[in-house]
């Protein structure tokens, strides 16, 4: 008997049950959205996000975008994902923005040498200032992760209440993709004496841009 | 208590600078905790523990129907569940992996399941490099430590002591600013990241509906270790199943706030697989070990099952009055507080450390906090009938039982006992201080005896009516 | 005239009657007939606390006989009566007969305080007590029988006292009960961290509504010589 059927035997023996019986009913999952005004979300988001010590820039248009961003992004290498709205906001065209990356260590190497890593964002949530980003051939994982600094840009519309509203978009998200990650400020750690520092692993500085 | 176990309670007992460590971490994680979840934030608090305990509830009675429900969906999207009945058969599985594979070094992100296996030893055993990648737990690591605490598991050492470690092991200078510290390991670890082969993470969740792993973590190690090498394995306990990615809603809203007061945690991960084809980056293999080590075990026992409800939130330990004062190098095995109180004794049986249900003044602090609502006093105090019945049963602990089948019959027969305790009045300062007289005296003053119980007071009254 | 049942526990009979004798006073004063079932001892906890459920159900049974006929039943402790009313059903597990007896006991069963503010429906008890006083809340009344405010509202009636509160009011205070003296120095620890609480509220007197937990604090406070005193609340209702 190999351990599969063991466990799965001693589980079935433990809670007397049979083979392939079916559960009880499960009540359906109570997901909590606020009913709140929409448009108070992205402040929200913003309010939120600044509480972790992350930036929020609101612009308008997406021409907007790259003048927003001329400090933060000064004499930076930065790595931009495949993004089509990052496109559409002027970012890959900047010279010293490396994009286009469909090889995967080819992008690492950009990666563990960039300063910034710049991608979209697939949806926020306003109650926790959170990004959350799915991996996908617009979306690779590293540029969020290995750059100290991550910015997002996205367009307003993306915005959502909460988790559980993510969850109400989003029932099944293993469908879509083999990693959604919610990123809710810069990495942190306060494991020695409890001192808070950040940028330990993941990006110590984020920045999110939402046009709209 | 072993006389050595007693011994190092009574050090860290003494150690002034540990108990301030101690009790200054757990404040913090207490306070933090509060405002979480206090009212004005978090309205439906005591209804979402009701529903995490139901879903939990729902999911181990039913385990075998979500394991395989979860099975199938991983296999779906590409990736493979192995069951591993003990530590050896998961250190197997990852050596010939890394064999086949022709891996070398492995990073692994914070993961209580791969303490309680001993994981990182049987690897080291054959060669296998296994990198602590979490800072606390790196620290640990070179230190050859265990954790102090669930979710602070470096809480004990100070600023100086990492400054050692890290001189001892990394061959760099003595460095004593903590931001610095973190610095060094942000870059020691950045090259392991880079160049591992198999990254190894636990999981706080697994999503039977979606065949996927759920990470929460602040420092983005879990990300690295499960987005860098190409290949990912997570080790999880049968009993992290839960049935639906949207039960994830009742689940991650209560375990931020109860673990660390975050509503959030800074990274989420919501795994499901090797990657999906297009996407550019992620790992190329994907496994999920289930251990089962003794859980099929505690799942037998309808009343004490829902000790598998756990969550791993810490918020036990923080509110423990017991863990505050001795610390989580105290408690026997690699789960602390009460939490470790409850499960120890049904993994390892109840005379491996007999006295650890009793080291509790039951005050229910613990299940008061925890997310879930296990019932911890209750089962400390099936678990201290367990003992001693095992006891009776292995012919030793007679002293003990005599005693209280002595005083349980004194206290069916009250006129004995009244006249016997009226006699103890006289003699009760001239009783020598051993036993438990001894152990009282030891901190406190003994009360003494009233001249006239209660009993007799009424006596007189109603003979003086 | 209505009637009610003192259970005074084991530890005030021996060493804290004044509490059982508080106790009648407040409940005459109130208008109640008190009665003393003599035949009682004890509600069984030590033993099973410490695991002896069989020795635990031979002293529990003798509850139930002796206060069979009682229709109400006042306790100055709450971890007595939490243990009558919540773990009883522990202890017969398995016993439908003795079961349902003490079934039918939880709900006669009350910690004192209750009886005062919800069957008597007083919070003023015309008591007089000058002083400062912070209060103690003891685990099982907090945590199992939910007693919180019903004390504290008692207290602020009081002519002359002034209620301060202190930090760690929520916090075990270490006894535990075989607790106490298998784990003697975590015990001690526990209380001195207590105490480090009560003498920052300047509190000349600590209250509790468990003769237990005062009994420990007494205890540690006298060995490190402090002069504040210990008093169960009955005590300090019943003064005048």
């Amino acid at each position: 008997m190999n351990s599969r059927e063991q466990i799965l035997g001693n589980v079935r023996q433990a809670l007397k049950r049979a083979a392939g019986q079916i559960p009880t009913t499960l009540a359906a999952p109570r997901l909590r959205i606020p009913l709140s005004d929409r448009n108070l979300y992205t402040t929200l988001f913003g309010q939120n996000l600044e509480k972790l010590a992350g930036k929020c820039i609101f612009v308008r248009e997406p021409g907007e975008v790259v003048p927003a961003l001329a400090e933060l992004l000064q004499g930076k290498r930065a790595v931009a994902s495949n993004a089509p709205f990052l496109a559409t906001c002027g970012i890959t065209a900047l010279s010293e923005v490396e994009s286009g990356f469909t090889d995967r260590e080819q992008l690492r190497a950009a990666c563990a040498v960039a300063e910034v890593g710049i991608t979209s964002a697939d949806y926020a949530l306003a109650e926790t200032g959170t990004l959350v980003l799915l991996s996908s051939p617009q979306e690779a994982r590293m540029i969020s992760l290995l750059p100290p600094m991550h910015i997002a840009v996205f367009p307003r519309a993306r915005m959502l209440a909460n988790l559980d509203e993510l969850l109400a978009v989003l029932p099944n998200p293993a469908e879509q993709t083999s990693s959604m990650v919610l990123i809710t400020g810069p990495s942190r750690t306060a494991d020695i004496e409890q001192i808070l520092v950040r940028g330990v692993h993941g990006p110590g500085e984020i920045c999110a841009v939402i046009v709209g | 208590m072993t006389g050595a176990q007693s011994e190092t309670v009574k050090q860290t007992l003494g150690d002034a600078r540990l108990q301030l460590a101690i009790y200054s971490a757990t404040n913090r994680l207490m306070t933090h905790r509060a405002g979480a979840i206090h009212q004005d934030r978090l309205p439906d608090y005591q209804q979402l523990r009701t529903e995490a305990n139901l879903l939990k509830k729902h999911t181990i009675d039913h385990l075998d129907y979500y394991l395989e429900l979860f099975e199938k969906n991983v296999a779906a999207h590409g990736g493979k569940v192995v069951y591993c009945s003990d530590s050896q058969e998961v250190a197997d599985f990852v050596l010939s992996l890394a064999r086949e594979r022709g891996a070398h070094l492995i990073v692994k992100s914070k993961s209580m399941t791969t303490e309680e296996i001993h994981f990182n030893e049987r690897l080291e055993k054959h060669q296998l490099e296994a990198v602590e990648t979490d800072l606390g737990e790196y620290i640990l690591q070179l230190a050859h430590q265990r954790p102090y605490h669930i979710v602070a598991p470096a809480l004990h050492l100070t600023r100086y002591d990492v400054a050692e470690i890290f001189r001892k092991n990394l061959g760099v200078e003595s460095e004593v600013v903590i931001e610095k510290q973190t610095a060094i390991a942000r870059v020691a670890l950045r090259e392991k990241f880079l160049k591992a082969d198999i990254g190894v993470t636990g999981a706080n969740f697994l999503v039977a509906d979606s065949g996927a792993v759920v990470v929460v973590e602040n420092e983005g190690n879990a990300r690295l270790t499960s987005s860098a090498p190409k290949i990912h394995i997570a080790v999880a306990g049968i009993e992290k199943l839960i049935p639906r990615a949207q039960d994830l809603g009742v689940f991650l809203t209560l375990l931020g706030r109860s673990a660390t007061g975050q509503p959030l945690t800074v990274y989420t991960s919501f795994l499901s697989g090797p990657r999906q084809s297009g996407e550019i980056d992620g790992p190329d293999e994907f496994y999920v070990v289930l251990l089962d080590n003794g859980r099929t075990k505690l799942l037998a026992d309808p009343e004490k099952r829902q000790s598998l409800y756990c969550i791993r939130c810490g918020a036990c330990l923080n509110h423990c009055p017991v863990y505050r004062k001795i610390g989580g190098h105290n408690y026997p095995w690699v789960y602390s507080g009460p939490i470790g109180a409850i499960i120890t004794p049904q993994f390892h049986g109840v005379l491996k450390d007999p006295w650890l249900p009793f080291a509790s003044s039951l005050c229910g602090a613990c299940a008061e906090v925890c997310p879930v609502k296990i019932d911890i006093p209750k089962l400390l105090l099936k678990l201290r009938s367990e003992v001693t019945e095992a006891k009776r049963r292995e012919g030793v602990g007679g002293v003990e039982r005599l005693a209280f089948q002595m005083w349980a019959w004194l206290m069916t027969h009250p006129r004995i006992y009244l006249a016997l305790a009226r006699m103890s009045g006289w003699f009760a300062p001239l009783l020598p201080k051993v036993g438990p007289l001894e152990k009282w005296a030891s901190q406190r003053e003994i009360p003494k005896p009233a001249k006239t119980s209660f009993h007799q007071w009424w006596r007189a009254r109603a003979e003086n009516k | 005239m209505k009637k009610v049942s003192l259970f005074v526990t084991c530890i005030v009979d021996q060493l804290f009657p004044q509490v059982g004798i508080a106790m009648t006073q407040v409940l005459e004063r109130l208008g109640y007939a008190v009665d003393f079932p003599d035949a009682q001892t004890c509600c069984a906890q030590p033993a099973f606390n410490s695991g002896y459920r069989a020795e635990a159900a031979k002293v529990a049974r003798h509850f139930l006989d002796t206060f069979h006929d009682s229709e109400y039943i006042v306790v100055p402790s709450g971890s007595c009566t939490a243990m009558i009313s919540h773990h009883y059903a522990d202890i017969f597990e398995g016993d439908q007969k003795m079961l349902e007896q003490a079934r039918g006991m939880g709900p006669r069963v009350w910690e004192f305080s209750r009886f005062l503010t919800e069957v008597a429906g007083v919070e003023d008890v015309g008591a007089r007590f000058d002083g400062v006083v912070t209060y103690h809340d003891s685990c099982h009344a907090l945590r199992e029988l939910h007693i919180k405010d019903g004390p504290r509202r008692l207290l602020a009636n009081v002519q002359g006292l002034t209620l301060r509160e202190m930090e760690a009011a929520e916090e075990c205070c270490g006894f535990g009960g075989t607790f106490s003296v298998k784990f003697p120095e975590v015990s001690g620890g526990m209380a001195r961290g207590k105490i480090e609480s009560i003498l920052k509220t300047e509190a000349g007197t600590v209250v509790s509504i468990d003769s237990s937990c005062l009994m420990q604090l007494q205890g540690v406070m006298d060995r490190a010589k402090l002069p504040i005193r210990t008093l169960h609340l009955a005590e300090v209702l019943a003064a005048r």
